[in-house]
C-alpha cells in the first residue's frame, strides 16, 4: 500500500525480501546499507536473536531521489525465514508494495526455497494480495557457491510468471542493486495505474 | 487495497491536534505512524529521535501485540504502554487505522496522558474518516480521466533515480 503524502510531497513503498531462511534476505539489505550514501539513508535496524537470526524483520529507509517532484522513499523489510516464524513473517506482508524472493542457489535447499514460495503465496492471499499481480523479483543467491545448482534449473522451478531473474552473490554484492531497482521499477510503474 | 493518501489540508489538522495534545497532555513528543510502518505526522523535540525508526518499530510493535489478541480471542489491544526509567511510551490506536504515540517523563503522568489522549483520539478519528473519503471520490475522479501527478511516469524518469 503506497502512502502518497502530498503535505510532504513524498511518495512512500514498502519492499520485503522473501525467502528461505539463511538464503541471504539480511545480507542484502546489508550490501545495500554500506553502499549508500549516509544522507540517502536512515538507519539499519535488525531485531535478531542472539546468534543473529532474524527474529522479527529488518528494517531499512531508503531515499532514491526526486519524480515529479516527490521524493521517494522505500522501507525495506526482511522477514525471519525459519518455519516456526510464520506469524511474524505474516505480519510483515502488511501493506507491502513489491516483494523480492531470495533463493538460495544450493541444491540442498531447493525443497526450502519451494516451501517457502508457496508460503509467500499463502500469506499474501490471507492479506489480499496476489502473487500473480504484485511487484515481484527473483533472486537467486549464493551463485558463488561451488554447490549451487545451474540457473536454468533454479529458474525452470521457481520462476513462476516471466519476472525478472538476476543472479546474486549478496556479500559481495553482484545482483543486489539489480534487484532493487528492478523491483523499484515495478512498484514506481504500477502508481500509474492508480 | 487502497493507498493512504494525505493532503496538505489534513496534514495541517492532524498537527494542530497533535499539538495540542502535546502541550495538554505535557508530553515531550506525539506523532502518528499508519499500520504499515509510515510516519504520519509528528510534533515535539524529535532533535535527539530517529523518527523513521521509530515508526516501523512501533508499527511491528503493534502488529505483534494485535496477533497476540487475535490468539487469545480479543480484537485488539487498544492501548500500549511502556514504562521506562525516564521516559514513558503510550500508543493508542486511532479508528483501527493509525497509531497515536506520546512519549512523556516526569513531568506528566500516565492519568492526564491518557485523558488527553482519549479527546484527541476523537477529533484524529474524524480527520482519518475524511481522509478516507477524500481517497475514494479521488479514485472516481481518476477513473473518470483526472490526472495524477504518476499517471504519466516513464521509464526513464525511474532509471533516473538510479543513476549514480
Ligand atoms: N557464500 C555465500 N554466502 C552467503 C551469500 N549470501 C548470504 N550468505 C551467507 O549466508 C548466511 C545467512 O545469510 P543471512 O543474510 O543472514 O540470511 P537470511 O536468513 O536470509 O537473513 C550468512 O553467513 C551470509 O554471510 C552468498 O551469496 N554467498
Ligand atoms: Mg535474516
Amino acid at each position: 500500500m503506497t502512502f502518497i503524502n502530498y503535505a510532504a510531497r513524498e511518495i512512500n513503498c514498502k519492499i520485503v525480501y522473501y525467502g528461505p531462511g539463511l538464503c541471504g534476505k539480511t545480507t542484502n539489505l546489508q550490501y545495500i546499507y554500506d553502499r549508500t550514501n549516509p544522507a540517502s539513508k536512515g538507519k539499519l535496524i535488525s531485531l535478531a536473536t542472539e546468534t543473529d537470526r532474524t527474529l522479527f524483520f529488518d528494517f531499512l529507509p531508503l531515499d532514491l531521489g526526486t519524480v515529479r517532484g516527490f521524493k521517494t522513499r522505500f522501507h525495506l523489510y526482511t522477514v525471519p525465514g525459519q518455519v516456526f516464524y510464520d506469524a511474524s513473517r505474516k505480519l510483515i506482508l502488511k501493506g507491502v508494495d513489491g516483494v523480492v524472493f531470495v533463493a538460495d542457489s544450493q541444491e540442498a535447499r531447493m525443497d526450502a526455497n519451494v516451501e517457502s514460495l508457496r508460503n509467500l503465496e499463502k500469506n499474501l492471499i490471507d492479506h489480499g494480495f496476489d502473487l500473480q499481480t504484485i511487484p515481484y523479483v527473483l533472486q537467486l543467491n549464493k551463485r558463488d557457491l561451488p554447490t549451487a545448482m545451474p540457473v536454468d534449473e533454479l529458474y525452470r522451478q521457481l520462476n513462476f510468471k516471466g519476472e525478472p531473474t538476476f543472479e546474486a552473490t549478496a556479500p559481495a554484492g553482484p545482483g543486489v542493486f539489480d534487484t532493487l531497482k528492478a523491483v523499484a521499477k515495478q512498484v514506481l510503474m504500477e502508481l500509474r495505474k492508480k | 487495497m487502497s493507498d493512504f493518501v494525505l493532503f496538505d489540508e489534513e496534514f495541517h489538522q492532524i498537527k494542530d491536534v497533535i499539538g495540542r495534545l502535546k502541550a495538554d497532555a505535557q508530553a515531550k513528543v506525539v506523532f502518528i505512524v499508519d499500520k504499515n510502518g509510515q510516519q504520519i505526522a509528528v510534533q515535539g523535540d524529535m532533535e535527539s529521535l530517529d523518527t523513521t525508526s521509530l515508526a516501523s518499530l512501533t508499527a511491528g510493535n503493534v502488529a505483534a501485540t494485535d496477533g497476540l489478541a487475535r490468539l487469545i480471542g480479543e480484537k485488539e489491544f487498544p492501548v500500549l504502554f511502556h514504562e521506562g526509567e525516564r521516559d514513558n511510551v503510550y500508543i493508542s490506536i486511532v479508528g483501527q487505522r493509525v497509531i497515536l504515540v506520546v512519549i512523556f517523563d516526569e513531568r506528566s503522568s500516565l492519568g492526564l496522558v491518557r485523558l488527553r489522549v482519549r479527546k484527541a483520539n476523537g477529533e484524529l478519528e474524524r480527520i482519518f474518516d475524511t481522509i478516507q473519503k477524500k481517497v475514494e471520490s479521488e479514485k472516481t475522479r481518476r477513473q473518470e480521466g483526472f490526472d495524477s501527478p504518476f499517471a504519466e511516469i516513464t521509464d526513464e524518469d525511474i532509471d533516473s533515480l538510479f543513476r549514480e
